[in-house]
């Protein structure tokens, strides 16, 4: 296929798919408590993140030692809400700040990872045969590492660094996406609307892009949102393992829940707030996922 | 000469075994050398039990599963050797509507996208013609022109049909293939899209070729009918022939099990009922396929020799070592597989 023809393909699938489906699941969505909660919860989280600026009452990364001492961390006052860290940094303005870590880190790895895996989930899906083959055996050697294991060895290989964060879930997700999409596309490929248009005569480049591919990522979509959580747990667990940011003065969730540590006996408030912030977050990517799941499930369609 | 010619086809799907190393360790013989001749014009029902292959066999006509033998020769032309761009142009010629109008459309395309396709995909028209030849298709079944823009979900059972059915006909092809058009439509529904059918086959003068599980939906629509058993084809008769005088023991099976609405004559005749199941099409029985559920089985041939396509009376061909003297009344239901329409 050329690229002329590809371009061609990806135009009127836009321009055909919108409407229908989508419409009905949303409106099914509205209606549903759990979406509200998830969709609410992620709205909170992602304009903390993009108002961090504004939100923040102090600078996050302004250490005062002199208002620390070791086994004595201020606590929660009218200047310092939530108290200071260890290092006499403002806690709260540490935890605003580090919903921009979370969210970056979740988007940039979910968004590449399903970018890739739908690409090879498409080719495998799309092609099959040979190519089929070899793109599913190698997915199969992914999926047989664990996928926490998979980040951390990849991350130390790379260095610590929120770049080989990012890749090391990235990586992680592919495979997932890929077999998901996949699935969906063969059971969609056998489909009475496939067959129809095969009957038409449409080329099999159009009815894998614009019949089959389209009406195959209801999966992918809700496994992206659940993927969402899950690249900020592993993005918190690599930072915890000193895996994240080479910035010591980064606020991420995960090192945040590392350095209160030392300090777990007298200032616990340290660990709670980051897990709880990294729990919410979470909780909101993962009620909005299952809510997806249950409206674009076509069992409950019609 | 017509314009379908079936001769010999077999579509066995392989069944497969082993976990790292796959194997054929048999076939599903879902259809098992079937002959057929459609003419130009007319109408050929293919009835049968659902498993019996009915809907391989039309597929296979149109190449969207791959025959493992036979021909067919479509105009002359020789549908299994065409590959490519020659494939393409001739799907333009031969079309199907499914049995469920839903899910052969696609959930994401607007009514008008999905009639324009076709067209767009043989550069048939373009522009606004494009747009003038989707309305006249709308028209032509008898939907609404304000259709185009909505969704198949927003349709009834026998909108959606009335959508296949113009998808169908877009491209004006000489053969359509029905795959039970009408089973999934309400029964109030079903006399419209056959009337539907019949009328664009006056008007756009088309072949069809209407499976059905059910012998009284294709009687009125059919010239011939063919009826199928496990993959085989056990008779062919003109339409009122097979319903007057159905010589096959399992199309007089089938005939008895539709009600007569004569009360009298339903109170007399006699109902045959198919005892047992439809046997296994991955180990059809040998000799005549029919004699594991026949009434009328008589011992030894029919249990050992394939009965071979003998022509009674002029077009109707009848594959059974016994249709004479059954039709004769020689031969009466001996077993259970016979129970008076009293006691059923
Ligand atoms: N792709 C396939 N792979 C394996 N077996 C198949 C496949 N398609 C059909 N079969 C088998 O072939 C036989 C005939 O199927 P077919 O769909 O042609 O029957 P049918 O007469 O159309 O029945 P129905 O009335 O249920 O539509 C069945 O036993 C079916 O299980
Ligand atoms: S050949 Fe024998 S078993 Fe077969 S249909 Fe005729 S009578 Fe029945
Ligand atoms: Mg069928």
């Amino acid at each position: 296929m050329s690229l002329a023809e590809l371009e061609q393909v990806q135009t009127s699938t836009e321009v055909e798919s919108s409407g229908g489906l989508l419409r009905e699941a949303v409106t099914r969505l509205r209606r549903s408590p759990v979406a509200i909660i998830g969709a609410a919860l992620i709205t909170l989280f992602v304009l903390v993140a993009l108002l961090a600026p504004v939100l923040a009452p102090h600078s996050p990364t302004a250490a005062d030692l002199t208002k620390v001492r070791p086994g004595s961390v201020p606590g929660p006052s009218a200047a310092h809400w939530l108290g200071l860290d260890e290092q006499g940094r403002d806690e709260l303005s540490r935890l605003i700040y580090g919903a921009r870590w979370s969210l970056l880190i979740g988007i940039v790895s979910t968004t590449l990872g399903v970018t890739i895996g739908v690409i090879l989930g498409t080719l495998a899906g799309g092609l099959a045969g040979w190519v089929d083959g070899v793109i599913m055996r190698l997915m199969d050697i992914m999926l047989a590492v664990p996928g926490l294991l998979f980040a951390i060895g990849l991350a130390a290989l790379l260095g610590p660094s929120l770049k080989s964060v990012m890749i090391a879930i990235a990586t992680v997700n592919v495979p997932i996406f890929a077999r998901l999409l996949r699935a969906s596309m063969l059971s969609q490929r056998g489909s009475d609307y496939a067959l129809a248009a095969r009957s038409l005569g449409v080329r099999r480049s159009r009815i894998t892009l614009a019949h089959v591919l389209p009406n195959s990522l209801a999966p992918v979509i809700v496994q992206a949102t659940l993927a969402l959580a899950t690249a900020i747990i592993d993005a918190a667990g690599l930072a915890f393992l000193g895996l994240g940011s080479a910035d010591p003065s980064v606020p991420e969730w995960g090192r945040m829940l590392a350095e209160s540590q030392n300090a777990l006996n007298t200032s616990p408030q340290l660990a709670i707030l980051p897990g709880l912030a990294i729990t919410v977050s979470v909780l909101g990517f993962t009620l909005l996922g299952e809510a997806l799941r249950e409206s674009l499930d076509p069992k409950l369609r019609r | 000469m017509s314009l379908v010619e079936v001769r010999g086809l077999k579509v066995h799907f392989p069944i497969r075994a082993g976990v790292i190393f796959e194997r054929t360790v048999g076939a599903v013989r879902a259809v098992d050398g079937v002959d057929l001749d459609i003419d130009r014009g007319t109408t050929l029902g293919l009835v049968g039990e659902s498993g019996c292959g009915k809907s391989t066999v039309g597929r296979a006509l149109l190449r969207l599963e791959p025959a493992t033998a036979g021909s067919v020769f479509f105009d002359g032309e020789d549908v299994f050797a065409k590959t490519g761009e020659e494939l393409r142009r001739l799907r333009r010629r031969m079309q199907m509507v499914f049995q469920d109008p839903l899910s052969s459309l696609d959930p994401r395309q607007s009514i008008g996208s999905i009639l324009a396709e076709p067209l767009r995909t043989h550069d048939v028209v373009a522009g606004p013609a494009l747009d003038a030849r989707v309305r006249e298709l709308l028209d032509v079944v008898g939907l609404p022109t304000n259709a185009v823009s909505r969704f198949p979900h927003e349709f009834s059972g026998g909108q959606r049909q009335r959508v296949g059915i113009a998808r169908a006909i877009a491209l004006s092809p000489d053969l359509i293939i029905a795959d039970e058009p009408v089973s999934a439509l309400d029964v109030s529904i079903q006399a419209q899209v056959v009337n539907l059918l019949e009328e664009l086959q006056q008007r756009l003068n088309l072949t069809y070729l209407v499976i059905a599980h059910d012998l009284a939906v294709v009687r009125h629509i059919s010239e011939t009918i063919a009826v199928m058993y496990l993959g085989v084809i056990v008779e062919v008769a003109p339409s009122d022939t097979l319903y007057d005088e159905p010589l096959h023991p399992y199309t007089i099976a089938l005939l008895s099990a539709i009600p007569i609405p004569d009360p009298e004559v339903e109170d007399r005749r006699e109902r045959l009922l198919l005892v047992g199941d439809l046997p296994s099409p991955a180990n059809p029985p040998g000799g005549c396929r029919f004699h594991t559920r026949c009434p009328f089985r008589q011992p030894t041939r029919c249990h050992d020799e394939v009965p071979a396509l003998r022509e009674l009376r002029p077009g109707h061909q009848v594959f059974c070592h016994w249709a004479e003297e059954v039709a004769a009344g020689q031969i009466t239901p001996t077993y259970a597989g016979s129970v008076p329409a009293a006691e059923a």
